[in-house]
């Protein structure tokens, strides 16, 4: 049984953040789930997506964050408790969807869990998506640990359905990536059987209908900030005349200095859990306690904006301070020695902090970049386009796009000029192409070519834009952790009930006039079919098709059979210098493989001018 | 209770995750509260992956720069890369194997000496334990044990508020069945490794 099945209610486990936002959906009894995977969400929509397979609890890995929140809208206002999973930029590919689903609302619980990635440890911004919730006029749940995400994503559900709009449930990568323990609770029993009752002039949002929702949804604002007021997740902690208001991770360091600083008598902590609307009149009582008053938050000053224009209406003049010079900064996560300074020095309190030793004077230590797993198809299908490219002589501008490939912009690869968000690589190409005289080709994987590749690729063809789309379609999402898009396999899961799409298929329809499918570890063929396709005028597609090396292994579909280097190296070090693979070292000046690593893709063997690369002899 | 604050730093691939289970296990095996923060992401792309690990009455999952009461490092470079989180009490143990990065191992980077990466960490910190551990984990039965060899160091030296036997036990329950007498064979020579080194 998966471990956040187990009906043992006041049993301690040690759980991921993720894994306990996933218990907290199951114990509210969650029937339906849908998410486009994104660190750092991913392993609860796995978590989910293991469950689905032993219960009755629907789970979908949909095309894309749009699609998962109108497939998850439908299902709520099925009476369903449905949850909706993606990381904080899924919601702007969703945020055409929520924004009317906020005037519609929800019958069953819809809860919306966005994770934002502060400092961007996996992401290509650090947006604050709690302007999500006042933008549509939701409201915004935010936890501060990881037992409180479960708690906390169990009573989203229920407030869902008090105001029947959906929450959104926002966390950052410290709770989605955090462990500690939880108490399990009890699960609620799943109801699985919707009913959709029509009612054409609440759910047909047409204009005349949507005004009325609009009146609906101030109304349902109003009662969502009475709740939250009186919210037992804005809680109140401490005595004194300064005051601290901080959401999220940041209460803990609050919560840590305020004992490390010894002052505890000084300072009375409101931490704010319901964060949209802020609780005007929990908060105004607050200010009106205090000698001074500091916002600690992560990100964009949401809260403190809300907290001075409340001072404002309030007539109270206490200083309220958060984002600034010797304050806190809107760049990154923060740290706890980070906030016990700001806070020391804010309040006037004496602070010696623990002196990280001098790093100032050590030798340069060698970087270790992540970088493409051996045997990876990408590193082949760089290679061979940069060779083709080459022999046209041809000068080129490479969008890309997100995923494993992105890092294809890194020496001695280096291909990869522009990237922006997903699906970005085949709708920039069509600009690039017709804004400069540069040969434009494009890169994506096979599942954001399913996400948002699609409509680009249909606007090349239409509009008659000239460059070549190169699809690295390695069968697997696997940035992620190997999740399934439309284009997989769904045997190699052993799951049944799916269909497959055949991304040539798709690219045809699309009218594109010149396709090839590349075996990318063929490098000459390759090279030949890559060049055909730079030199058609229009839009060409090339699918390098492939499976993830990693992947492949995990599956034991892919036996490594390691490669040597023989003593017909004449040092050339093209292998090196074009393709870098990691198993590549130097020892005594010469390159070696590294036989535990090597998986035989023998894309070096085909390029060594000596040909001294051979399978290594059992 | 005594607040004390781990990082521990490795390469992809090398089990700082599951090091951090068993710890995670053995708190909960001493009523010890714990928490954990981890940087994964693409560190299965040959990154490094980074634990913290807070034992205690704190309420924060992560440590700052300079509050590392303990510094478990299992590749020397990265664990000089790592003393930054240590102040000058903090006790550092380190395997002594290096996994040179990619960025050396095409000659486009210089491997700091042994002997200066040892040097360098023993003039800056509380103290220092540094032995060859991937040894240590080819004689209990393979080199995947690596980690709970350095397991075996860290609860050594006395630090942690971890029994000996709670994290016995914790591996036990969380590494795989087929393992475990491997592992436990493994904590044994890190802990013996780390009394010797002392």
């Amino acid at each position: 049984m998966h471990k956040l099945l187990q009906n043992a209610p006041d049993q301690e486990i040690m759980l991921l953040g993720n894994e306990s936002l996933a218990r907290g959906a199951v114990e509210a009894g969650l029937a339906f789930a849908t998410t486009y995977p994104g660190t750092p969400s991913s392993e609860l929509s796995l978590n989910l997506f293991q469950i689905s397979q032993e219960t009755d609890l629907y789970f979908e890995y949909s095309t894309n964050e749009k699609v998962a929140l109108e497939v998850a809208a439908a299902a709520a206002n099925s009476g369903l408790r449905t949850m909706c999973i993606m990381k904080h930029v899924g919601l702007n590919v969703a945020a055409d969807p929520l924004m009317t689903l906020a005037y519609v609302g929800v019958k069953g619980g819809l809860v919306i869990l966005t994770a934002d990635d502060p400092s961007m440890f996996s992401s290509q911004n650090e947006q604050d998506n709690r302007y999500y919730g006042k933008f549509a006029g939701l409201p915004v749940l935010e936890p501060s640990s990881v037992a409180e995400a479960k708690d906390m994503a169990k009573a989203a559900f229920e407030l869902s359905e008090t105001l029947q709009e959906p929450v959104i449930l926002r966390t950052t990568t410290r709770i989605n990536h955090s462990s500690a323990f939880v108490t399990l609770g009890d699960i609620k029993e799943r109801n699985t059987k919707g009913e959709f009752i029509k009612d054409p002039m609440s759910f047909v949002t047409v204009p005349a209908v949507s005004r009325k929702l609009h009146v609906k949804l101030l109304e349902n604002l109003d009662k969502a900030q009475a709740i939250s007021n009186r919210s037992e997740h804005n809680i109140l902690t401490g005595t004194g005349r300064f005051g601290v208001i901080c959401n999220g991770v940041s209460f803990l360091y609050a919560e840590d200095a305020v004992k490390d600083l010894g002052i505890e008598d000084k300072v009375k902590i409101l931490r704010i859990g319901f964060s949209n609307p802020m609780p005007d009149q929990m908060i105004e009582a607050f200010l009106k306690d205090c000698d001074k008053v500091l916002v600690i938050e992560e990100g964009e000053p949401f809260m403190e904006e809300a907290v001075r224009s409340i001072a404002q209406d309030a007539g109270i003049s206490v200083s309220i301070k958060g984002k600034g010079d010797n304050l806190f900064s809107r760049l990154y996560e923060f740290d706890p020695a980070m906030v016990k300074r700001v806070m020391a020095s804010y309040f006037e309190i004496e602070y010696q902090a623990k002196e990280p030793v001098d790093t100032s004077n050590l030798p340069e230590i060698p970087q270790r970049p992540p970088n493409l797993c051996s045997g990876c198809s990408h590193r082949a299908t760089f290679y061979e386009v940069k060779e083709a490219a080459k022999a046209l002589d041809m000068d080129t501008i490479c969008p890309s796009d997100i995923g494993c490939y992105t890092l294809g912009f890194l020496p001695p690869l280096s291909t990869g000029d522009f990237v922006l968000c997903m699906g970005a690589s085949v709708s920039s190409s069509c600009g690039f192409a017709k804004a400069t005289d540069k040969k434009v080709i494009s890169f994506i994987g096979d599942s954001t070519f399913f996400h948002s590749g699609m409509t680009g690729l249909a606007n090349a063809v239409f509009n008659n834009h000239n460059f070549t789309l190169v699809i690295l379609d390695n069968g697997i999402t696997a940035m992620t952790g190997h999740q399934p898009n439309p284009g997989v396999d769904m045997s190699l899961f052993n799951l049944e009930g799916y269909n497959r799409i055949s991304i040539e298929n798709v690219v045809k329809a699309l009218g594109v006039e010149h396709v090839t499918v590349v075996k990318p570890f063929k490098v000459k063929k390759s090279v030949e079919a890559i060049k055909e396709a730079l030199a058609f005028e229009g839009v060409s597609v090339i699918i390098s098709k492939e499976p993830c090396a990693l992947h492949a292994k995990g599956l034991k579909l892919l036996k490594p059979r390691a490669f040597t280097v023989t003593d017909r190296c004449k040092n050339h070090r093209d292998c090196i210098n074009e393709i870098a693979c990691p198993s590549f070292f130097l020892e005594d000046d010469k390159v070696r493989i590294d036989a535990t690593t090597c998986v035989g893709c023998a894309l070096c063997a085909q390029i060594c001018p000596e040909n001294a690369i051979v399978p290594l002899k059992k | 209770m005594d607040i004390k604050r781990l990082i521990m730093v490795a390469v992809g691939g090398q089990g700082n995750l599951l090091a951090s289970k068993v710890l995670g296990e053995a708190a909960l095996i001493c009523k010890v509260p714990v928490r954990m923060s981890e940087i994964h992401g693409m560190a299965q792309r040959g990154g490094v992956v980074e634990s913290a690990i807070v034992f205690g009455d704190a309420s924060s999952p992560i440590i700052s720069d300079g509050e590392a009461d303990l510094l478990l490092g299992f590749e020397p470079s990265e664990t000089l890369r790592a003393l930054n989180r240590c102040n000058k009490e903090t006790t550092v143990i380190t395997n002594l194997a290096p996994l040179p990065p990619f960025t050396v191992s095409i000659g486009r980077g210089v491997y700091p000496e042994m002997d200066t990466i040892q040097a360098l960490i023993k003039e800056r910190t509380g103290s220092l334990i540094a032995f060859d551990a991937m040894e240590l984990a080819i004689k209990a039965g393979s080199p995947m044990s690596t980690n709970i060899v350095l397991v075996g160091a860290l609860i050594q030296t006395g630090i942690l508020p971890l029994t000996r036997e709670s994290v016995e036990q914790a591996i036990k329950t969380r590494t795989k069945p087929a393992f475990v007498d491997m592992n436990l064979a493994a904590f044994n020579l890190g802990f013996e490794a780390a009394a010797g080194a002392a």
